[in-house]
């Protein structure tokens, strides 16, 4: 583990919200964390660069009343603290009263959640994580003949500690977690008729990744796409691979954030407990699978985490809350409060996205589309989902569905709807789900959707 | 103004420790940085926020592997353990690195009012001003959101080839955010200023960018679904040159270039434009976006014309990548932070003016589409295919712009589109945009006049 122990880190967090008190602060709360991480790069069967590193810091927010300030800094040392403290409290004094804001209430014990740290991750050595993303470089150039390279492949671990103390709390809250990641870009073809493939896994420690699986992915992916077309524009019945209905399950997570509810930025504002999606979704915020990478005892400002059911039936039964939006329209909070880390105050966000799989493979989901798009990449998400009114149009590619089955490969098309719309037209969800690191942690299958505009020649 | 962040003696043992055991470079990058940032949303100031960071990253070379660890803070206990963690699986001879010798570069954005002497209030007031503006655009205006950052990065680098040099950029930046809503359409308008400059970059009238914001959200709830199809599409000036930025500028980064990942690797020398073309890469651009004296590795920065009249005529380097092409680096090693390796990087990238009034390229087209900015991109370096998202757009008929557009998508492969450009606008401007790449956003200049492509696809909502 990194250079500060957990009782450093308590103890750390603990002077922070002293210091903040007593530059006449009436609350604080402050977060701290240590890391240890490492990267590995490699790129034809050799180490492109190896990355070691240790961070820590602390982030601390401080309220006078009903006004909130925030500071952040590196600087552990008792100077430092006093200062971080300080500058918290006096930024507290710019911002304009907020009646809704303060601490989190310290009730409710922490959530027990099992396995977020697996040991084996301190167990794997420099040279072992290195041989595995050689092995997920080798599994994409094993796939097919025709994969011509690699771009690269990546591998990349963190193993963390958090502390977390308040002026409500007698003692600091604590957890620690292990995650990794590894992926791929495989090419394949040659220059006229280039194509790409990504494949990856995410788990809690080395020992939980197949990197064969992960680069036979990434090398299938990109020979399926070689000899692709422009489809032709259409409106029509369409199946979206399991990573592409992640991205749009993030995107429905993040609408269904209450302070993009309260500000009038989502397009479920005012929609609670109508009916608007397909009873094929069941869709829920889980942040207690010790699967989900986003698990954890309890959320950025110390609410236990939670499980929060957000549709099922068709219908849209609640929006994510931290203590700000809770007190803001007399809600519950439901431990959605995150950080990206120390160095941003906490915001609501979801924690892990879980689509409820339904029955039936792959293959049979094409054949009920019977004519159609399977949609297997999409791309400019950022840029082309509006999340205010949930109307999107991004660039997508994929294989046609012919006659119930795969045909042949299809890119540079767009697919153009409307978020809500698209809840409304889901037939079915395959019946196997995986985890997927975009649009924040989401674990979902692959989806039917009946009706879609593709935007080609 | 030179900075330093570390006693070169200090930084002198930490080099020779990196090379302890073996190694054909070494370098130790030493940063400082804070930042403040105020919001107001709802026409309530909130999450005012400071931060302050520091600390090195160490990296020795070795062939073409780099070996890279850091460290929060600058202590030297920490620092040589860093050396020691990145060198870890090297084990060859020892090798002394050179005399530590400082070289002077004068950064090309002098900075008049630094902004951290600025009360905060003044700040406050700013974003007060630009909120009023935007809700007095007109009663459709339903949310304002404008905020303020300013940051201050100092570095210091030094290397074994002896390479002392320091570099501090300070940067200010106002965002609006504009949310208009009538008759359950809603949209929004987007506007930012921003420069490597200190708050001398606020006087004036920075107010304007919230009229412009409002006047853009106002204006998209007229606007009709985007047709889709094949047309040709004139680009607007400055946030217009994103699009040059992603479908060409990415693709011209020595790494995509030397693992075969870019559409232009082996194509030097050739025409991949046509002859109305040039553009260039310039980090040494005074107070824009990207520049800075030094890029992140000490390389001093400088303009590089990657395409000439029509012609391909450069890469953009770093040095790890320039070695491997025996060339030098062109000023393009650049790194988010201590915390990252660096790579190769764009800075000020830009289409140079042409001769043409944007009038003119709009008159000569009877019927497409004018794009005017864009929310975002991204480009599959490998196949050149990309992506657009268009944030304000128009039809083009009979010479003239009429109906807004919403949801437009511009889509297309850049060795086609970049071919495809026939006409350059005189009416040059630079914006500023943040561009991530291996997991790593740096501050980045576009730029361009207005730009016609001849033909492209439009994908809209609008399905025929």
């Amino acid at each position: 583990m990194s250079g500060e122990g957990p009782a450093d880190l308590a103890a750390a967090a603990g002077r922070a919200v002293e210091a903040a008190v007593s530059a006449g602060a009436s609350d604080a709360e402050v977060w701290a964390e240590s890391t240890r991480e490492r990267e590995v790069r490699v790129h034809a069967g050799e180490v492109e660069s190896l990355t070691q590193a240790t961070g820590h810091g602390i982030g601390v927010r401080a309220w006078i009343g009903a006004r909130t300030g925030y500071a952040y800094g590196t600087d552990l040392s008792d100077e430092g603290i006093r200062q971080l403290g300080a500058g918290a409290a006096e930024l507290a004094g710019l911002a304009d009263e907020d009646e809704h804001a303060g601490p989190a209430d310290p009730g409710g014990d922490p959530a027990t959640v099992e396995g977020l740290r697996d040991p084996e991750i301190s167990a794997w050595s420099a040279e072992r994580v290195v041989e595995l993303a050689k092995a997920v470089e080798r599994g994409a150039l094993d796939e097919d003949d025709r994969v011509s390279s690699v771009e690269q492949a990546v591998y990349v671990d963190v193993d963390g500690r958090v502390a977390l103390a308040t002026s409500l709390r007698d003692e600091p809250l604590g957890y620690e977690a292990s995650s990794c990641y590894a992926y791929t870009q495989a090419m394949a073809g040659a220059a006229d008729d280039r194509q790409t493939g990504l494949g990856f896994g995410v788990g809690r420690s080395p020992a939980s990744l197949d990197p064969e699986v992960i680069g036979r992915e990434a090398g299938a992916e990109a020979v399926s796409m070689l000899g692709s077309s422009k489809p032709a524009s259409r409106s029509c019945p369409a199946v979206l691979a399991d990573t592409v209905a992640a991205s749009f399950a993030g995107f429905v997570g993040g609408a269904l954030c209450a302070d993009s509810i309260q500000r009038g930025r989502s397009p479920f504002a005012g929609r609670l407990g109508q009916e608007l999606a397909s009873t094929a979704l069941v869709l829920t915020d889980d942040g207690l699978d010790p699967d989900g990478l986003s698990s954890a005892p309890f959320d950025g400002e110390g609410t236990p985490c939670r499980r929060t059911p957000l549709i099922e039936g068709g219908r849209l039964l609640a929006y994510l809350h931290d203590t700000y939006t809770a007190r803001r329209e007399g809600a519950s909070p439901t431990g959605n409060a995150f950080r990206s880390s120390y160095r941003s105050a906490p915001s609501v966000s979801t924690s892990n996205l879980v689509v409820k799989p339904g029955a039936g493979t792959l293959e049979e989901l094409v054949a009920e589309a019977e004519a159609g798009v399977f949609v297997t990449d999409v791309a400019g998400l950022h840029s082309g989902v509006n999340p205010v009114t949930g109307q999107f149009s991004v660039g997508a590619s994929g294989r046609l569905i012919k006659g119930g089955e795969l045909a042949e490969p299809v890119r540079e098309f767009t697919i153009a709807g409307d978020l809500v719309e698209l809840l409304a037209s889901i037939r079915s969800c395959g019946g196997h789900s995986r985890w997927i690191p975009f649009g924040g942690s989401v674990k979902t299958p692959p989806l039917l959707v009946a009706e879609l505009a593709i935007g080609g020649t | 103004m030179s900075v330093e962040l570390l006693d070169a003696e200090l930084a002198s043992r930490v080099l020779a420790r990196s090379l302890e055991r073996g190694g054909d470079f070494a370098e130790v990058f030493c940063e400082s940085r804070e930042g403040f940032a105020l919001q107001v949303d709802e026409s309530r100031v909130e999450s005012p926020q400071r931060g302050a960071e520091r600390g090195a990253g160490v990296r020795v070379v070795s062939g073409e592997v780099s070996y890279f660890a850091h460290v929060d803070g600058l202590a030297e206990d920490d620092l040589l353990r860093a050396a020691e963690a990145a060198t870890a699986a090297l084990a060859a001879g020892a090798r002394e690195p050179r005399q530590l010798k400082a070289v002077e570069v004068a950064s090309p954005s002098p900075i008049e009012i630094d902004p951290a002497s600025v009360e905060p209030e003044r700040k406050l007031e700013l974003l007060r001003e630009a909120d009023q503006r935007a809700r007095s655009a007109g009663d459709a205006v339903t949310q304002v959101s404008a905020s303020y950052s300013e940051g201050s990065r100092r570095v210091q680098i030094f290397n074994s080839d002896g390479l002392v040099a320091s570099d501090e950029r300070t940067r200010v930046r106002l965002g609006i955010q504009v949310v208009a809503a009538r008759d359950g359409v809603v949209e929004t308008g987007f506007e930012t200023l921003g420069a490597t400059q200190g708050w001398e970059l606020l006087s004036g009238d920075p107010g304007r960018i919230a009229d412009q914001a409002a006047a853009k959200a106002l204006a998209l709830l007229d606007a009709g679904p985007a047709p889709a199809g094949e047309t040709v599409v004139v680009v607007g000036g400055g946030f217009g040159g994103v699009l040059f930025h992603e479908m060409t500028g990415h693709g011209l980064e020595s790494d995509a270039v030397q693992k075969d990942a870019s559409v232009y690797a082996g194509r030097m020398g050739e025409m991949v434009a046509q002859p109305l073309l040039t553009a260039y890469d310039d980090g040494s651009m005074p107070g824009e976006w990207g520049s800075g004296a030094i890029d992140d590795e000490g390389t001093p920065s400088r303009r590089t014309a990657v395409i000439e009249e029509g012609r391909l005529t450069s890469f953009l380097y770093d040095r790890v990548r320039a070695g491997h092409d025996g060339t030098e680096s062109t000023g393009n090693g650049r790194r988010e932070s201590f915390r990252h390796l660096p790579v190769p990087r764009m800075t000020n990238t830009y289409i140079a003016p042409g001769d043409a009034t944007p009038e003119e390229i709009i008159a000569d087209v009877p019927d497409g589409f004018y794009a005017v900015s864009f929310g975002g991109g991204q480009v599959e370096p490998a196949s050149g295919d990309f992506v657009f998202g268009v944030s304000e757009g128009y039809l083009i008929e009979g010479g003239k712009v009429t109906k807004p557009c919403r949801g437009a998508t511009l889509i297309g492969n850049c060795l086609q589109a970049l071919n495809r450009i026939d006409a350059v606008g005189s009416d040059f401007e630079m914006k500023t945009g943040f561009c991530g790449k291996s997991g790593q956003t740096v501050p980045v200049g576009t730029g361009q006049g207005h730009v016609r492509i001849a033909g492209m696809t439009v994908g809209g909502t609008a399905v025929s």
